[in-house]
């Protein structure tokens, strides 16, 4: 029924991206004031935004901003105080759940299933399922295929959820802190396969609260707190806007003794290294020069998502 | 749609029997306890003979000796029957559970005795003795029905309804907690079809494995069956449905796998004690009996005792059959009806 009209849709977002008129094509997703009220708490509290077809969107937050709640509105997981939810211009409905491919934060399978039994499963789930060796090539899941689900790595196991995410070739797919727990090799892993994602103009909706991740994987972001977007655009754009600085970094202890008589604004950061933002490098250098600081430990680096972040919402975020 | 429903039931089949310990365990009990039981009753367990009496006068009207001088006889225990039991009265002296029946009606003035029953055998030496008024005697055949003849359907009835009620109801509330039913609501598959294959999943393994069971304590003690295999099949199968569906309506909504217990707990344990599982409801209150035809439980010991122990057919056991349908559809409903993947 819907098969037949799948095609035609992604001729013509491709046909856009082609023809340079990116803004002519409809999002696939669309967000108008969205709110989910607890008794206790709004979790999310009117947010509005749109995701482009073939981007990839993040939404960034500490715990507890309002991130999963959006996401799972948005996967038709959770149901929405009010505000609406489009898909390709309508509401979620079937068609949406068969061109969807979701990861939940912490996605539960059944037991005492191997890796393919487990592909195989939600592969027959679907009316149009990728082939299994498709999966396994693209998420790298051979090696272990055939060991029981619930014995893998997080590593592997991510792997393998993001296979059942891709397994009825979606349109639009969802991550929801799709790296949290992962040793750093596992996540540079992952941000390969999810590139590899992105090369086939899948869209992507990721939420993380690695302003790192976010940076490199991410075409727009919106930054969430307290259930309302703070921040929104493309992350150069963004910092960009929000920042004509740069950082100097000294180790703490160099820095102690003239902390008070530094006139430049300090970051608010944890020992051992000192921070201090200027817009005049030469100017803040004499400023601690004259102040008599060593600075054999010197670096000055740029602005990033993560000085955003802290400037926006003043938490520190992985607490 | 069957695609969907056969890959969850294929999966939820593995599931089940790659779990060993259950898997054991779902096996290993119904025959420690029927065997267990054949051992602690296979000696005649009653010290008393015991003799069914028919007479004229009130319910509760005292049996004595002015009906008929035999009911002086010490150590026997003699009972009223009322007029309306003489046939199923009859038939229990053919399968040893009562040792003679006298009807002392004026008129009838006979008494049923099973020659094959040393029980019956010595009363009747006994009423021969002093026989005045004559009584006429009867004889009746029939093979003696042991205790585990009548309480294997019991315990594989019991075993039935604990593995559909948790089986169905706590996988479920368990699938919903982990998270797993909030992963397959993100797939096209409709609460429905995600059931049906619970629901035909538990049907087949509960239905198998009642069978090996069933043919292995068969093997081993004998036990009676008078009617169809076929007939027993049927009900075995209706009487699954309706426990499972049972078990849906218990896990439609429930969240925490503790209420879970509780709650299945709460059905399981009444129904234990008032289906008729390890004695027979014959005898207690009227509100009991009643309370206890609301138990889906009752109804299939009924069909399967009349079936294995009366030989009755289908046409016998149609009441109990059409409950257990209702039940099913009920249940099935009201389940359907009531579920829901996650908190929304």
């Amino acid at each position: 029924m819907d098969a037949a009209m799948v095609p035609a849709l992604k001729t013509v977002a491709q046909a856009g991206v082609v023809g340079g008129r990116l803004d002519a094509v409809p999002p696939i997703l669309e967000v108008r004031d969205l709110k989910k009220h607890y008794p206790s708490v709004k979790a999310v509290d009117g947010v509005s935004f749109s995701v482009r077809t073939g981007s990839c969107f993040g939404l960034l937050g500490p715990n507890g901003a309002g991130k999963t709640t959006t996401i799972e509105m948005m996967e038709g997981i959770l149901a929405p105080s009010a505000g609406a939810i489009l898909y390709k211009g309508e509401p979620q409905g079937l068609r949406f759940r068969a061109e969807a491919g979701i990861q939940f934060q912490s996605t539960a399978l059944q037991d005492f299933l191997t890796v393919r039994e487990q592909l195989r499963l939600f592969q027959h789930l679907y009316p149009h399922g990728l082939p299994l060796a498709e999966i396994v090539e693209t998420c790298r899941l051979e090696s272990y295929l055939d060991r029981d689900a619930s014995k893998l790595s997080g590593g592997q196991r991510q792997r393998m959820l993001l296979g059942i995410a891709l397994i009825n070739d979606p349109d639009v797919v969802f991550l929801d802190e799709p790296t949290t727990g992962l040793d750093p090799q596992a996540r540079l892993n992952f941000w390969e396969l999810v590139n590899r994602i992105k090369a086939r103009n899948k869209t992507i909706l990721l939420t993380t609260h690695y302003m790192e991740e976010a940076y490199n994987l991410c075409d727009e972001i919106a930054i969430m707190d307290h259930g309302r977007i703070i921040a929104h655009g493309a992350p150069a754009a963004l910092l960009a806007h929000h920042f004509q600085d740069v950082v100097i970094e000294l180790p703490w202890a160099d820095f102690a003794p003239v902390a008070a008589q530094v006139a430049h604004r300090k970051l608010d950061k944890v020992q051992p290294v000192a921070e201090i933002v200027t817009r005049d490098v030469n100017a803040a250098l004499d400023e601690l020069l004259q102040l008599g600081v060593s600075l054999r430990g010197l670096q000055v680096r740029s602005r990033t998502l993560e000085d955003l972040f802290l400037e926006l919402t003043g938490k520190a975020l992985r607490a | 749609m069957m695609k969907r429903i056969w890959a969850l039931f294929q999966a939820r089949n593995l599931e089940f029997l790659r779990d060993r310990s259950t898997l054991a365990w779902n096996l290993l009990l119904p025959f420690l306890l029927v065997f267990g039981l054949a051992v602690l009753f296979s000696g005649d367990g009653r010290p008393l003979f015991k003799a069914g009496v028919i007479a004229a006068g009130a319910v509760d009207a005292p049996l004595d000796q002015q009906l008929h001088p035999f009911l002086a006889t010490r150590h026997v225990e003699f009972y009223r029957v009322p007029d309306s039991a003489l046939g199923s009265a009859i038939q229990k002296v053919g399968r040893h559970q009562v040792d003679m029946l006298l009807d002392l009606r004026p008129g009838q003035m006979q008494y049923w005795v099973n020659e094959a029953s040393t029980n019956g055998y010595f009363l009747q030496q006994l009423l021969q003795a002093d026989n005045n008024p004559p009584l006429q005697a009867s004889s009746v055949e029939g093979e003696q029905i042991r205790y585990v003849d009548w309480v294997v359907p019991g315990i594989l009835g019991m075993n039935i309804m604990f593995s559909c009620l948790f089986g169905v109801g706590y996988v479920i509330v368990r699938y919903r907690k982990s998270g797993y039913l909030k992963r397959l609501n993100a797939t096209p598959i409709s609460a429905t079809e995600f059931l049906l294959a619970q629901m035909l999943s538990r049907l087949v393994l509960v239905v198998f494995f009642t069978v090996i069971v069933f043919a292995g304590c068969h093997l081993l003690l004998h036990f009676v069956v008078e009617g169809s295999y076929l007939n027993l099949l049927i009900v075995l199968v209706l009487g699954t449905f309706a426990l499972i569906a049972l078990g849906l309506v218990v896990a439609a909504r429930v969240k925490s796998e503790e209420l879970a217990g509780g709650l299945l707990n709460l059905l399981t344990w009444p129904m234990l004690l008032l289906s008729g599982v390890w004695f027979s409801m014959e005898g207690s209150p009227a509100w009991l009996q009643w309370v206890s035809q609301l138990s889906p439980l009752t109804h299939l010991l009924e069909a399967m005792r009349a079936i294995m122990l009366d030989g009755a057919g289908l046409a016998d056991i149609w009441a109990n059959l059409a409950v257990l349908g209702g039940m099913s559809v009920l249940f099935l409903l009201l389940g359907a009806w009531l579920f829901q993947w996650t908190e929304r």
